[in-house]
C-alpha cells in the first residue's frame, strides 16, 4: 500500500518535471532567441560537450569542496554554540547580535567584505559558512529548549552521566530540528557560495564558469552550469540527509 | 535511618496542597501513601525525590542514591525496552540480568520494539524494572500499577514484592487493595491539613 502512494508520487514527481521542460522547450521555441532563453535539448547537448572538456571536474571539485566544507564548519560550529547558549543563558544573549548581524546583513556586503579579508579562492567556504551557521544555531536552540524537562528529571534522579543523557535524550529530541536546519540550509548554502564565487571569481570554480557565460553571453553555458548546480546540491542533499538519518537510527538500535 | 518529615508546606499559587504535614517513613520498609485526587500524595513525593522544593519544613533523612517509577512513564520513546533500562545502570550491571527481568514481568516478546511502539501496560512495566534494576537506597513509586490489567498488576505486584525486600519503599496509590496487597506501613492523606495515620 505505501509502496504503491510513493510509486505513485513518483510518477507524478516526474510528470511535473517532464510537463515543466515541454514548457520551456514551447517558450524558447517561440521566442526563438537562444541568446534570451535556449531550449533544454541545447542545454543538454551543451552539457554533454562541458563534461568532455578536461577541466569539467575539476571545476565541479573545486566549489563543491569548500561550499561542502563551509557548511561542514557550520553545522559543527551552529551546534557547539547552540549547547552552550542552551545551557548559559547569558551566552545565549552574547550571541545575540552576531547570530542577528549574520541573518541581516546581505550577502553581497559579506563577500565584498570577505574579498578585502581573505582571497577570493576561500571566499565560498566564508560564505557558505556564514549563511548556515544562524540556521543550524536557531534550530538546534530550539530544540535544546523543547527538550523534555520530565525527562531530564528522570535521569538527574537516576544519576545518569552527560553522555548517556546526550544519547538517549538530548540527540533523540535534537533530530528533527537537525534534519529541518539541514534540509534548509543545504540548497542555501550552494545559493550562496555559487553567488560569492560569481562575484569573487575565483579561478577554477563554477562561479567563475557562470561568469564567463556572462561576459560571453552563452546563454547555454549558463544554464548547463546551472543544471550542474542544481544535480550537485540536490545529490549532496539527499545523501548527507540519508546518512544523518541513518547515523540517528543506529544510534536508537545500539 | 528513617525518613522524618516536619512541618513541611507547599502551595502552587493560591492552591496550599501540605499545610505542616508531618510523617516518618521507615528505613528498609514499605509505606504506602494514600488519599483521595489532589491531597498531595504526588507532591509530597515530588519533595522526597527532590524534583521541587518545599515552601516551608524540613525532610531528612532521605538517601542519596535514589530510583523512581514516575506518575507519568518517563521513557526514551525512541528506544528500546533493554536500552531503557541499561540507561540508569552503570556499565558493571550486566545487559542479560535486565533482560531476564524484562521477561519475567511479561516482556518476552516485545524486548527490541522501540517503547513508543509499546501498550501503556507494556511500557510502565519497562519504567517498574527500571526503578527496580538500580541498587539504590531508596524506591519511590508512584501509581506504579495503573494501566495494567488485573492479572497483569498481580504478576507486577509480585515482581515488585520480590525485588524491593528489605529495601525503602514509599509508594503512592488510589487503591487499599494493591496497599494491602503490598504490605508495610500505611500513610492516609485527607486534604490541605494532612496527618500521618
Amino acid at each position: 500500500m505505501i509502496s504503491t502512494m510513493l510509486d505513485k508520487r513518483r510518477v507524478e514527481k516526474a510528470a511535473s518535471i517532464v510537463f515543466a521542460l515541454i514548457v520551456w522547450q514551447m517558450f524558447a521555441t517561440l521566442l526563438d532567441k537562444s541568446l534570451l532563453l535556449v531550449t533544454p535539448i541545447a542545454v543538454v547537448q551543451r552539457l554533454i560537450s562541458l563534461s568532455h572538456q578536461a577541466d569539467f571536474l575539476s571545476t565541479i571539485a573545486f566549489s563543491f569542496v569548500r561550499i561542502v566544507f563551509g557548511y561542514l564548519l557550520a553545522l559543527a560550529a551552529g551546534s557547539v554554540l547552540a549547547v552552550i547558549a542552551g545551557r548559559f543563558y547569558l551566552a545565549e544573549i552574547m550571541f545575540l547580535p552576531f547570530i542577528t548581524a549574520i541573518k541581516s546583513v546581505p550577502v553581497a556586503s559579506f563577500i565584498i567584505l570577505c574579498l578585502i579579508w581573505l582571497s577570493s579562492q576561500g571566499l565560498s567556504v566564508f560564505i557558505s559558512f556564514l549563511i548556515v551557521l544562524p540556521i543550524v544555531y536557531t534550530n538546534m536552540l530550539q530544540g535544546i529548549k523543547s527538550t523534555d524537562t520530565k525527562l531530564l528529571e528522570m535521569a538527574e534522579l537516576f544519576r545518569v552521566g552527560w553522555f548517556k543523557k546526550m544519547k538517549y535524550i538530548y540527540l533523540p529530541e535534537l533530530k528533527p530540528y537537525l534534519i529541518s536546519a539541514c534540509s534548509v540550509s543545504i540548497g542555501l548554502s550552494w545559493k550562496a557560495g555559487i553567488a560569492a564565487e560569481v562575484i569573487g571569481i575565483p579561478d577554477g570554480s563554477i562561479g567563475e564558469k557562470l561568469y564567463e557565460a556572462k561576459v560571453y553571453l552563452s546563454s547555454g553555458d549558463l544554464f548547463a552550469w546551472t543544471a550542474v548546480i542544481i544535480v550537485v546540491s540536490i545529490a549532496f542533499e539527499k545523501l548527507f540527509l540519508y546518512l544523518l538519518k541513518w547515523v540517528f537510527l543506529r544510534l536508537e538500535r545500539s | 535511618m528513617d525518613i522524618i518529615v516536619s512541618d513541611l508546606s507547599k502551595s502552587f499559587g493560591a492552591n496550599c496542597v501540605l499545610d505542616r504535614f508531618n510523617a516518618i517513613f521507615p528505613e528498609h520498609g514499605m509505606t504506602c501513601i494514600m488519599g483521595p485526587s489532589g491531597c498531595g500524595k504526588t507532591t509530597l513525593i515530588n519533595i522526597l525525590m527532590g524534583l521541587i522544593s518545599p515552601d516551608s519544613g524540613t525532610v531528612f533523612g532521605v538517601p542519596r542514591l535514589k530510583s523512581a517509577v514516575f506518575q507519568e512513564d518517563r521513557l526514551c520513546e525512541g528506544f528500546n525496552a533493554v536500552s531503557n533500562v541499561q540507561f540508569v545502570c552503570d556499565k558493571m550491571v550486566n545487559r542479560s540480568r535486565n533482560i531476564l527481568h524484562l521477561e519475567n514481568i511479561g516482556l518476552k516478546d516485545s524486548l527490541n520494539q522501540p517503547v513508543r511502539e509499546l501498550s501503556g501496560g507494556m511500557k510502565r512495566r519497562v519504567a517498574i524494572v527500571r526503578a527496580i534494576i538500580p541498587q539504590s537506597d531508596i524506591l519511590f513509586l508512584d501509581e506504579p500499577f495503573k494501566a495494567l490489567d488485573d492479572e497483569t498488576k498481580k504478576v507486577t505486584m509480585d515482581y515488585v514484592k520480590d525485588n524491593t525486600k528489605g529495601r525503602t519503599v514509599i509508594m503512592v496509590t488510589h487503591d487499599i487493595n494493591e496497599a494491602k496487597a503490598m504490605g508495610g506501613q500505611l500513610l492516609t492523606m485527607s486534604g490541605k491539613n494532612n496527618n500521618d495515620n
